[in-house]
């Protein structure tokens, strides 16, 4: 029910922020995270920001995406969810 | 090939392969059969989708838990959302999942049918704009879900307390992972080896929230991510605590999931929420197991603000065993209607209504027994 897809900030104003996910750009709160900037990777749910990813994690994602690679469309490989 | 199942590359597949190896060599150095629950439904869709449940030793199984928010939602609460759907100048907003799920005679989905104000969005701040567009109408949204979606839906009471939107409601149906696995491990007589515990409701409570199961209850816990690669590396770790005699709580998901978790998101959800006993479907009642909205916000708390509407009595169809389903102890095969009367298109109990429940992944990818 509940998918939590990586994406990037975009913009900031205030508790809202401009992310891109995969080149879809859509508003979200940011004021659920510490201390969120311009740049940072963020997973998000619903609206929410819910936690900040590190390069190294990011790094591991896209490692892992690169292990999974599938040919399958909608199979997965395309973002942690819950 | 094992992991052809998997689409893999194919330098991919002997790195699969090897850990395929090492969870059968630990599970025949664990000497017994295994259950190991994943408690959160997108692990149950992603086990399947991704063909891991058919690589895994035979007597390792992996059953699916409570874990999907729709489906643990009581006959009850849906009768009351489908009542205040049909009162007039309201509109219900909800997420996507919630509107096949059938009440006792009826589903939003029919309601929106025959003219009902029933709007599905893909966020609780989608229904505040709602609200702000509409003054005129009362605006409520159908809280549903756990952890993970909780601190939003807190964040957007306080937003609209704080900007003064007077027409905006939450009818909280929130649930906590953490009491009803505690509830599981307690009931029998389920005998659980070790949890997969959820993914991103771990992002907010934090894996300590899991310390009690593995100190008390002496069940081995991992917290995984939702990658085929990542459950398996949970597996690995499960079945390795079985192995060295210990239960402990570990983090497999680590570029998400910290011991803590999420400290500003469990503050907004102590801010707006409290603790409560929660009626899950199947189970019956979880004490502390549910959220209800604090006294300081009760103008936005839609189970007050139609207190007083007629609700449908709660009638579930006695031949669907949705709630065995949910506590582990029963497969979809065992259930009369399922792929019968019960479909994707047809449900009739809610693990088929939701693209996260056992019972819509069993008919999805192994409809029959063995498939």
């Amino acid at each position: 029910m509940c998918l939590a897809v990586p994406a990037k900030i975009v913009s900031i104003d205030g508790e809202k922020a401009i992310i891109d996910t995969e080149g879809i750009r859509r508003e979200v709160v940011v004021s659920l995270i510490p201390d969120p900037k311009v740049g940072d990777h963020v997973i998000v749910h619903a609206g929410f920001a819910i936690q900040k990813w590190s390069e190294a994690d990011v790094a591991e994602f896209n490692g892992l995406m690169d292990e999974m690679r599938s040919v399958e469309p909608g199979a997965p490989g395309h973002g942690p969810h819950e | 090939m094992k992991c052809a199942v998997l689409n893999l590359a194919r330098q991919d597949m002997v790195r699969m392969n090897k850990r395929i190896e090492q969870v059968y060599a630990l599970f025949a150095e664990a000497k017994q059969p295994l259950k190991f629950m994943e408690v959160c439904g997108t692990h149950t869709m992603a086990a399947f989708r991704s063909g891991l449940r058919s690589l895994l030793p035979e007597r390792l199984s992996l059953i699916s838990g409570p874990g999907c928010p729709v489906c643990v939602t009581a006959n009850d609460s849906i009768n009351k959302a489908i009542a205040i759907a049909g009162c007039p100048d309201t509109i219900v907003a909800t997420f996507g999942d919630m509107i096949k799920v059938p009440g006792s005679t009826t589903s939003l989905e029919r309601v929106r049918a025959q003219g009902g104000h029933v709007h599905v969005v893909y966020s609780p701040l989608d229904a505040l704009d709602l609200a702000r567009k509409n003054p005129d109408k009362r605006v409520v949204f159908l809280g549903v879900g756990f952890e993970t979606t909780v601190p939003g839906v807190a964040w957007t009471i306080k937003n609209s307390a704080e900007t003064g939107v007077a027409n905006f409601s939450v009818l909280c149906m929130h649930k906590t992972m953490p009491a009803a696995m505690a509830a599981l491990v307690s009931a029998g007589p389920i005998d659980i080896n070790g949890f997969l515990c959820p993914g991103h409701v771990s992002v907010v409570i934090g894996s300590n929230a899991y310390a009690f199961l593995a100190e008390k209850h002496k069940v081995p816990c991992v917290v995984a991510g939702f990658e085929p690669m990542d459950m398996v590396g949970a597996i690995e770790m499960l079945l390795r605590q079985i192995v060295e005699g210990r239960s402990s709580v570990e983090i497999e998901y680590s570029r998400s999931v910290t011991p803590e978790g999420n400290l500003a998101a469990q503050r907004i959800i102590q801010e707006v929420f409290e603790p409560c006993d929660a009626m899950w479907r199947g189970v019956g009642r979880i004490p502390g197991s549910g959220l209800k909205i604090r006294r300081e916000y009760a103008a936005f708390d839609a189970e007050l603000i139609f207190s007083d509407i007629a609700i449908e009595s709660d009638d579930e169809n006695p031949a669907c065993i949705c709630g065995k389903i949910l506590r582990g102890v029963k497969t979809p095969y065992d259930c009369a209607l399922f792929a019968r009367q019960c479909t994707p298109s047809e449900p009739v109990g809610a693990c088929m209504v939701s693209s996260e429940g056992t019972c819509a992944a069993y008919y999805a990818y192994a409809k029959k027994r063995g498939a």
